[in-house]
């Protein structure tokens, strides 16, 4: 038993620990591409002792933020952690964890590569390869929202207050366009929903080029589900202060936030697996053993951070919509575009499956 | 192993279910109603029918309590005063039959022996869930349906605005 469980446990850790390395440094990417966008540098001072002192390395890498990250993190470390008098101690703890644990926890079941044997065998390179991969991914990514709930109804402030309940509104109402959306990509693939073969099933044609549609509705619910702009509702700083996490500070914080660009990689992640090819190029193919499973894991994570650019780069270019903008798209745009569009690619593979 | 996880998820499933009912706290309640539908979703899971532990968590606890908190919130639903003590103790006595109740109909004599599980669970796989559900179970499935629409129509006809009736002078 223990030798079979240890590698899984150290499988795990790593890419837990590549995993948060990635949303440090995506929280970074999104101070430099501001400030790119903004016209100015962004963090460009912060400096390790040793490292930072190399003639012109270490100019270079402190120009480029490199060190801001760890900076940040022991900032959160190291500041007072305050409770404030006013909230139910309970849940205001709780909640960031609930916020955190869910979005570690959807990276067990997707799929960064792919490792062919001398067997010829390939398998995928994934913690656990569940046949009912995406339905994990969305089940225990739409518990991540209990955290901004309970933190914003947990802080007892107006605020945080406005920021839960818009919360729950808007996460009830993108999953159903989201879930909805992605139901052709599955079927085009003869009805399997392990994450592994759709990707597979992409060699010749990346899916976003069949079903344009479908990955234009994911896009936009995704957007919404990680609560990044111009859907940022239960944030919203210009009108909320700061939404559900006013009331948070120093590692509490950390740890919503950290969550947030999970969210964002992992969903950037299911994107690519599911309409860019995930770790395959069209027409190339992947050479066997571990140089080909490097070069697979090397395409993915390229395809997930230009995908992550680019959250960031709407980010920084589309104002926020108002809350009953977004009640309004949701409900009304997206949620029947999404059943057109299922019931037009159900018809469609009905027909080349007869016909063909 | 097996076992032992059974009684860790069914004891937690329960007593979140039994904090649902006696918090005075709607939120308290809520909470506990997504632990015990996790606690669920474990015993589905250990009865290996994988996709019934996803679904339940997918629509129950990710979007119905979602849903319940997000009414909770709106209304601004305060915590229940506390219950008189002839409630208490008639919730109590009922309980109390009720367990002893289905004691006796699962472990007397009279119940006899537990039938064997007779075909493989249909739930493991989303193709064979689909074809079971559409084609042997399609009348409880239609039933069911029709229920839940007259449920619909039910909440859209009672929360219809009613005329207001108007009073004089200019609007």
């Amino acid at each position: 038993m223990p030798s079979e469980v240890l590698p899984l446990i150290i499988k795990a850790l790593i890419v837990i620990g590549a995993v948060m390395t990635m949303a440090g440094y995506a929280v970074l990417m999104e101070r430099k591409i501001a400030g790119w966008i903004q016209g100015r540098p962004g963090p460009n001072r912060t400096q390790i002792p040793i490292l930072g002192s190399i003639p012109v390395i270490g100019t270079f890498l402190t120009r480029l933020g490199v060190f801001q990250p760890a900076a940040d993190g022991l900032k959160f470390l190291f500041k007072e952690d305050a409770l404030p008098g006013h909230v139910n101690k309970f849940y205001y703890v709780l909640a960031p964890m609930i916020a955190f644990v869910p979005a570690m926890a959807t990276m067990t079941v997707l799929p960064f590569g792919q490792y062919t044997g001398a067997d010829g065998v390939t398998v995928p390179i994934v913690l656990a390869n569940l046949d009912i991969g995406i339905l994990f991914i969305l089940a225990v990514s739409s518990l991540g929202v209990y955290g901004i709930i309970l933190g914003g109804w947990a802080a007892n402030s107006k605020y945080p207050f406005l920021g839960g309940i818009r919360a729950s509104a808007q996460m009830i109402s993108y999953e159903l366009a989201m879930a909805l959306s992605i139901l052709p990509v599955f079927m085009w693939f003869g009805g399997t929903l392990n994450l592994h073969a759709v990707v597979q099933g992409q060699y010749q044609v990346w899916t976003i080029f069949a079903q344009p549609v479908s990955a234009l509705i994911f896009l936009v619910a995704l957007f919404a589900e990680t609560n990044r702009l111009p859907f940022d509702m239960p944030e919203s700083e210009t009108d909320l202060v700061a939404g559900y996490n006013t009331e948070y500070g120093a590692f509490k914080f950390g740890l919503f936030f950290v969550a947030e660009y999970t969210h964002i990689i992992i969903g950037s992640g299911v994107f690519v697996a599911l309409f860019l090819g995930g770790w395959t190029l069209p027409f190339v193919p992947i050479p066997d053993g571990i140089a080909g499973a490097i070069i697979s894991i090397g395409i993915f994570l390229a395809k997930v951070f230009a995908l992550v650019f680019f959250f960031m780069w709407i980010r920084w270019t589309l104002p926020r919509f108002r809350y009953d903008q977004v009640m309004n798209l949701g409900w009304k745009k997206l949620l029947p575009l999404a059943i057109a569009n299922l019931v037009v690619y159900a018809i469609i593979i009905a027909l080349i499956e007869n016909l063909g | 192993m097996t076992d032992w996880l059974f009684y860790i998820f069914a004891i937690l499933a329960v007593l979140a279910a039994l904090s649902v009912a006696i918090s005075r706290n709607p939120v308290n309640a809520a909470m506990g109603m997504i632990v015990s539908f996790i606690g669920m979703a474990a015993l589905f899971v250990l009865l290996e029918t994988y996709f019934l532990a996803v679904l339940q968590v997918l629509v129950y606890a990710g979007a119905i309590v979602v849903l319940f908190l997000f009414i909770i919130m709106m209304m601004d639903v305060t915590s229940a005063a506390a219950p008189k003590p002839a409630a208490l103790i008639a919730s109590a006595a009922a309980l109390g039959v009720m367990v002893a109740g289905s004691w006796f109909v699962s472990f007397s004599e009279l119940a006899g022996p537990f039938p064997e599980r007779s075909v493989d669970a249909p739930a493991a796989v989303a193709k064979i869930f689909g074809v079971e559900l559409f084609t042997r179970h399609i009348l409880a499935f239609q039933v069911i349906g029709f229920l839940l629409l007259i449920a619909m129509i039910g909440v859209i006809v009672v929360s219809r605005k009613m005329p207001q009736p108007t009073e004089g002078g200019a609007k």
